[in-house]
C-alpha cells in the first residue's frame, strides 16, 4: 500500500507544479466574477445565472484536469523511460496503475475541493446562506464520476500512445454520455433493427455518467438527494471504475515498455 | 545595398497606417453591422438570433426550475412557451398539467433511479423568485431586438410579480425604440398604464394607437393575430365600462365579438351594460315620485 501511496503522492505534486489548474482556476473565477457583477434591472437579488455558468466551468474544469492529467501518466512515463527504474523497484503493474489511479483521482479531489469552495464564496456572499450538504453531495458524486472518466482515460493511455489523442477522444466519450448517455433508450424506441438493439446494447453497457450530475439541483435550489441514492450511485461508480483498471491492468501487463 | 531590418519594419508600418486610413471611411460602408451600437450585432451578425431564441427558452427553463423537457423528450405538439401563456394570463389546468408531464413512467431500472436525481417536479417560480428569469429576457432582448415577445413576457414579470414598474416601462420603451409598428408591446404598456399606474386616460391612447397599429396590418397578418384584437378591444371596453362611458364599452365590446371565440361571453356583458344603462336612465325619471 506505502507503494501505490508513494506514486499517489508524486502524480498529485506535479498537479501544482503544472500550469493547467491555475490556468483553469483563474479563468473559472474571472468569468464567474464578471458575470455576478452584472447588473440586470437594478436588482441586485439575481444570483441563479451566476451559479450556473460557475457550476458548467467547474464541470468542465475539473474534467480538463482530470483527462488531461491522467492521459499523459503512463505515456511520459514510457517516454523518458523512468518507467523501467520505477518497475525494478519492485513495483507491480497492478501496483503501478493503481498508484496513478489514486494520484489522478486524488489531485482532481483537491482541484475539486478548491472549485466548490470558490463556488460557496461566490453564491454565498450573494445569497447570504450556505447549503454545505447539497454542496457536499454535488462534490462527492462529481468526484465519484470523476473516477469513471480517470479509470476510462487510463484504459485509453495504454491503448493510444499520444496523450492527446487519449484526452480528445475520452473528452468526446464523456462528453456524449452526458448529454445524450440517458436518452438512448428514447432515441432506440424510435429506431427499426437491428439499429434499436445496438441502441439499447449501448445503453445498458455505458456508465451513466449523467446520473452523477447534481448540477441543476444546486442550482434551483431543490435540497438533497437520498443518501441511499448516493451510497448506490457511488457503488456504480466503483464498480464501473473497476471495470476499467482492471482492463488497464489486462492492457498493461501483456505490453511492451519500449517505446 | 542591405537595409536595415528598423527601417523594413518602419516601411511596413507606414504603409499600414496610410491603407488603415485610406479603407477605415469606406469599410464602414460595407456593412450595416459597424453601424449598430449593439455589440452583439457587430460580433455574431444575424447569427444573434439563434442564440436569442435560445436564451428565450433559458428563460422558460429557469421558470420551470429545471423541470423542461430535451430534444429527444419533444412531442412536436408543443404551445407557446408557459411564460409567455403567463404573460397573457393563462394558468394550468389539470388537463395541462398531464400534457406536461414529459418524462411518463419510467421505461428501465436505469431510467427509474436515475430520477432520483433529477428535477422530476412541474414546478413555477414564485414569491419573487420570477426575477432569475430576467438575466436571460435581457440577452435575448440583445440578441434579437425585433423579438417582440421578450420585451411583453420581460415587462410582465417585472410589473405583476416583482414590482418593478418603472423597469418595466423602460424595458418596453425600449422594445418600441426597435419595433415602432408593434401593437404586442403598445398592448402590455397600456396594461402598465392601468394596472400599475392606474392611468387610465394613458392607457387609452396608448391602447387606441396599439389598435391603430393593429389595423395597419395587412389581411393575412390581421387575420393571423385576431386574439391581439381581442384582447385590446376587451381591455379598451373594460375600461370605458369603469369610467361610465358605457355607450363607448358597447362598442368595443361589439368590436371584440367580430373576433372572439366566445362572442356570447362578450354579449353577456352587453346585456349587462345595457341594463345599467337603462337604470341609470329609469332612475333620474323616478327621482320626482
Amino acid at each position: 500500500m506505502n507503494t501505490i501511496w508513494a506514486l499517489a503522492g508524486v502524480v498529485i505534486k506535479e498537479l501544482y507544479r503544472r500550469k493547467d489548474f491555475y490556468v483553469l482556476f483563474v479563468l473559472t473565477a474571472i468569468i464567474t466574477i464578471a458575470a455576478g457583477m452584472v447588473n440586470f434591472f437594478h436588482d441586485p437579488k439575481i444570483v441563479r445565472y451566476v451559479k450556473d455558468i460557475c457550476m458548467l466551468l467547474i464541470w468542465v474544469s475539473a474534467l480538463v484536469v482530470a483527462l488531461i492529467t491522467t492521459a499523459r501518466q503512463i505515456p511520459a512515463e514510457r517516454e523518458s523511460r523512468t518507467i523501467f527504474p520505477l518497475l525494478a523497484k519492485p513495483v507491480t503493474r497492478w501496483q503501478f496503475i493503481l498508484g496513478k489511479f489514486l494520484g489522478c483521482w486524488l489531485a482532481t479531489g483537491i482541484a475539486l475541493l478548491i472549485f466548490y469552495i470558490f463556488f460557496a464564496i461566490i453564491t454565498g456572499s450573494r445569497e447570504q446562506h450556505w447549503p454545505w450538504l447539497m454542496y457536499f453531495q454535488a462534490a462527492w458524486l462529481q468526484w465519484a464520476m470523476l473516477a469513471v472518466v480517470i479509470a476510462l482515460s487510463l484504459c485509453g493511455s495504454i491503448i493510444s500512445a499520444a496523450p492527446s489523442s487519449t484526452t480528445t477522444i475520452c473528452f468526446i466519450a464523456v462528453a456524449g454520455i452526458l448529454l445524450v448517455g440517458g436518452h438512448l433508450n428514447t432515441v432506440a424506441l424510435h429506431q427499426t433493427q437491428p439499429l434499436q438493439t445496438i441502441f439499447y446494447t449501448i445503453y445498458f453497457l455505458i456508465p451513466h455518467l449523467e446520473w452523477f450530475d447534481l448540477r441543476d439541483r444546486v442550482v434551483y435550489d431543490w435540497g438533497l438527494v437520498d443518501w441511499l441514492d448516493c451510497v448506490l450511485a457511488t457503488l456504480y461508480a466503483a464498480a464501473y471504475t473497476g471495470l476499467f483498471l482492471l482492463l488497464t491492468w489486462i492492457g498493461f501487463r501483456r505490453k511492451s515498455l519500449n517505446t | 545595398m542591405k537595409a536595415s531590418p528598423y527601417l523594413v519594419l518602419a516601411l511596413v508600418l507606414t504603409v499600414c497606417f496610410t491603407l488603415a486610413t485610406g479603407l477605415e471611411p469606406r469599410a464602414t460602408t460595407w456593412s450595416n453591422r459597424s453601424k449598430s451600437g449593439n455589440v452583439f450585432s457587430v460580433l455574431f451578425g444575424d447569427g444573434r438570433r439563434l442564440f436569442a431564441n435560445q436564451f428565450f427558452t433559458m428563460a422558460d427553463v429557469y421558470f420551470h426550475s429545471g423541470y423542461y423537457p430535451s430534444i429527444f423528450d419533444l412531442r412536436g405538439d408543443e404551445g407557446p412557451k408557459e411564460i409567455v401563456a403567463e404573460s397573457h394570463g393563462h394558468t394550468d389546468s389539470p388537463e395541462d398539467e398531464i400534457k406536461e408531464d414529459f418524462l411518463g413512467k419510467p421505461k428501465d431500472w436505469i431510467d427509474r433511479f436515475g430520477r432520483h436525481f433529477r428535477i422530476t417536479e412541474h414546478t413555477h417560480l414564485e414569491h419573487g423568485n420570477e426575477r432569475e428569469i430576467l438575466p436571460w429576457l435581457r440577452l435575448a432582448a440583445d440578441m434579437d431586438p425585433q423579438k417582440i415577445e421578450t420585451y411583453t413576457v420581460g415587462s410582465y414579470f417585472m410589473r405583476q410579480h416583482l414590482n418593478q414598474p418603472r423597469e418595466a416601462e423602460a424595458f418596453l420603451r425600449e422594445g418600441l425604440r426597435n419595433n415602432l409598428d408593434s401593437y404586442e408591446i403598445l398592448f402590455e404598456l397600456g396594461r402598465l398604464y392601468n394596472e400599475n399606474y392606474h392611468d387610465p386616460n394613458g392607457a387609452r391612447y396608448v391602447w387606441q394607437l396599439a389598435l391603430r397599429r393593429w389595423m395597419k396590418q395587412d389581411s393575412a397578418l390581421q387575420n393571423e393575430n385576431k386574439l391581439a384584437f381581442d384582447e385590446i378591444t376587451v381591455n379598451l371596453a373594460n375600461l370605458e365600462r369603469e369610467a361610465g362611458n358605457y355607450e363607448d364599452a358597447i362598442r368595443w365590446f361589439q368590436a371584440a365579438q367580430k373576433v372572439s371565440p366566445d362572442p356570447g361571453a362578450l354579449q353577456q356583458q352587453i346585456d349587462e351594460i345595457k341594463k345599467k344603462m337603462a337604470a341609470q336612465t329609469n332612475a333620474p325619471a323616478a327621482a320626482p315620485h
